[in-house]
């Protein structure tokens, strides 16, 4: 990798550092080779960009607003914080500017079936939706356990002509509907296209679904310019995989800036029940790439467990580990109690219900931020909403629907 | 041993003028004893290379039988240095039967790949197969395995053209193991045309042996294939007798053992009839 940046990653194997790679079965590997050279064609062609822009704007609703959150700052007392406004995009998270971008692949490599796994439903969602749009065949797959705790979600996939697959098998959570969405793949190559989630899997996946989500950092970058004059002195985002999270931070990366990672906790790191697998585990390879995992001395993946259905997954995208061991992003826990805390004081003070795993940075937020000065300007990704959310939380603070 | 036991197996096959019945089981399923009771069996019941399964909580490239298979065996408490004390009571009273360990990286990656190949080596492991290390990971296991006189067993599928059979090849030993269908184990049945025409391709790019498995569950699906290729591997069907013959708390069946060992007397039958 180039000296002194930190933008340049990955290296030709797909690797940053020693994390990433392409460690997936042989039958994949000619589509995965055909997909890294589809997307070395589409990132240097005008026409792809300009169809990807549009599509951004007009069917998305980009640029999403850079808001001053005003009471939210007095109450903390110390940094003034903004809030990228990434709720407010269609479907209502990041999610959909990565599914805008690789559908536009899909059909340009003549695939006419997509695929796709999903955790709390927001990426199903997000698929789906693109798939209505381009009229494509669309099946998920979704743990039997998330079906349960997502029900509002799954409806909307249906509406929207996906067929939602249960998984039953292992944790019936996230990486067992990775799984599934991969076992799919390798029996339905010639026509089906895999819309992975997050920037994680095998390469080029890690690279192309940070650079569809880096609009959210490039806009940032525009937009506190012209509020502020200047860069913000720190960055805060939630990372399940890390997609919000990288979108933001890519943008700013060699510049002189602190940016904060934050991982789901979720009953503790002291617990066997979270969802922090660069505070608490360790690299092995799993779904493709190299990177920080949850697993047992032996090598078994571990369940993770976290509030936010988003987060709830053993792993972590490839870039965000090499990010972390290079230290130039600070990984920090929060838990499901202070995600909590934060999802109502945000809804109460903002007036904006955020999605619980963008409450995890909101909670990172109010830690930090009273311990800074007036001067310093804090942008923190509000990633999605939180209406999908209400049901848990409801449950959570003992309430009755 | 290692590689050289693979190829002095194929040697002998070759010189009677048969194919291999190569047949895959799990390590600890249903539980550590049974298995190895089946493993000690399968020489004498007709297996020429024994493919033997690491459990791992995510096994990826397999159908659901042998899902459920890699599931009962760690929740037996299976272990990869479990694996390996498996192999080594198994050599105890065998050692020419090549024993193939068939997983995923991940729990040889955290056990060390050094540590791992010199353990395997000394249990008495002559080759390995991981699903997920395409030769684009070479580097990870392939070549320090080759090092150590492991063999390694590369695949090639349905997706493979010439050139990338090539690529395929490169580190290659042992034997080749053509994936008949694009999918998961134990699922689709491969047709005969086209799963011929790949090996005779295979041929022309390599004097290694060539192996056929995934989804061949007969006795009959096993003799057809045996018709042209080096070996025939055979396991979903085998572990499915397994999972029929364990009761709801997971234990043995008495009979289970001698039931799998039939079986495989079976499917050697028809591969040494063809």
């Amino acid at each position: 990798m180039t000296k002194n940046t930190y933008r340049s990653g990955p290296d030709n194997d797909g690797r940053f550092g020693i994390f990433g790679g392409r460690f997936v079965a042989e039958t994949l590997m000619p589509l995965i080779l055909e997909l890294e050279d589809a997307y070395k064609t589409a990132k240097n062609d005008p026409a792809f960009k300009a169809e990807f822009d549009g599509l951004l704007s007009e069917f998305v609703g980009r640029p999403s607003p850079l808001y001053y959150a005003e009471r939210f700052t007095k109450h903390l007392g110390g940094a003034k914080i903004y809030f990228k406004r990434e709720e407010l995009n269609h479907t209502g998270a990041h999610k959909i500017n990565n599914c805008v971008g690789q559908i536009l692949l899909a059909r340009r490599m003549g695939k006419t079936r997509i695929i796709a796994e999903t955790g709390a439903g927001q990426h199903g969602v997000a698929t789906a939706t693109v798939c209505a749009r381009f009229g494509m065949k669309c099946v998920v797959y979704m743990g039997e356990k998330d079906i349960e705790r997502q029900k509002p979600n799954v409806f909307r996939m249906k509406l929207l002509g996906a067929e939602v697959i249960p998984v039953t098998c292992g944790s019936q959570s996230l990486k067992d509907a990775m799984n599934e969405a991969m076992r799919d793949w390798v029996a339905h190559v010639e026509d089906t296209f895999y819309i992975i989630g997050t920037a994680a899997g095998p390469h080029p996946y890690p690279e192309l679904v940070r650079d569809f989500q880096s609009i959210i950092g490039t806009e940032t970058r525009e937009q506190i310019l012209l509020k502020e004059g200047r860069l913000p002195d720190s960055l805060v985002a939630c990372v399940g995989g890390g997609s919000n999270a990288i979108g933001l931070f890519h943008e700013f990366l060699d510049e002189d800036i602190d940016i904060y990672g934050v991982e789901a906790a979720g009953l503790g790191l002291d617990t066997d029940k979270h969802a922090a697998s660069l505070s608490g585990g360790k690299p092995g390879v799993l779904h493709g790439n190299r990177t920080y995992l949850l697993m047992d001395e032996d090598g078994q993946i571990e369940e993770a467990h976290s509030i936010s259905a988003g987060l709830d997954y053993p792993g972590i995208g490839p870039e965000h580990s090499w990010l972390h061991e290079t230290g130039r992003v600070k990984y920090v826990p929060i838990t499901d109690q202070e995600a909590l805390k934060a999802f109502q004081l945000c809804t109460e003070l903002e007036g904006i219900i955020p999605a619980l795993e963008s409450a995890h940075a909101i909670a990172w937020v109010m830690k930090l931020a009273p311990t800074l000065p007036k001067d310093h300007i804090m942008v923190m990704n509000l990633s999605g909403r939180g209406d999908k959310d209400i049901f848990t939380v409801a449950t959570a603070l003992g309430a009755e629907i | 041993m290692g590689l050289e036991r693979i190829e002095k197996r194929f040697a002998d096959l070759k010189a009677q003028g048969r194919s291999a019945l190569i047949t895959f089981t799990t390590a600890g399923d249903p539980d550590y004893d049974t298995a190895l009771n089946i493993l000690r069996g399968l020489p004498a019941a007709g297996a020429d290379i024994i493919e033997l399964g690491m459990p791992f909580s995510d096994p990826m490239a397999d159908g659901p039988a042998i899902q459920a298979a890699s599931i009962r065996a760690l929740a037996g408490g299976m272990t990869v240095r479990k694996t390996l004390k498996m192999v080594r009571d198994f050599r105890v009273q065998d050692k020419t039967t090549p024993i193939i360990l068939m997983g995923y990286y991940n729990p040889i990656y955290i056990y060390g790949v050094g540590a791992f190949l010199a353990d395997a080596l000394e249990a008495g492991v002559d080759g390995l197969i991981i699903v997920d290390l395409p030769p684009e990971e070479d580097n990870e296991l392939a070549l320090p395995a080759k090092a150590a006189g492991m063999g390694c067993i590369h695949l090639a599928t349905p997706t493979t053209d010439p050139a990338r059979l090539d690529h395929i090849l490169r580190n290659a030993s042992g034997f080749l193991y053509y994936v008949s269908i694009t999918g998961i184990t134990g699922t689709a049945a491969p047709d005969l045309g086209p799963v011929k025409a790949a090996v005779d391709m295979i041929r022309q790019q390599t004097d290694l042996p060539v192996a056929v498995g995934f989804g061949i569950k007969t006795p009959e699906n096993a003799q057809n294939f045996a018709k042209f290729a080096d070996a025939v591997v055979v396991g979903s069907a085998i572990v499915n007798i397994i999972q029929s013959n364990i009761d709801q708390e997971g234990l043995a069946n008495p009979e289970l053992t001698s039931r799998v060992l039939d079986f495989v007397k079976s499917l050697s039958r028809s591969v040494g009839a063809e």
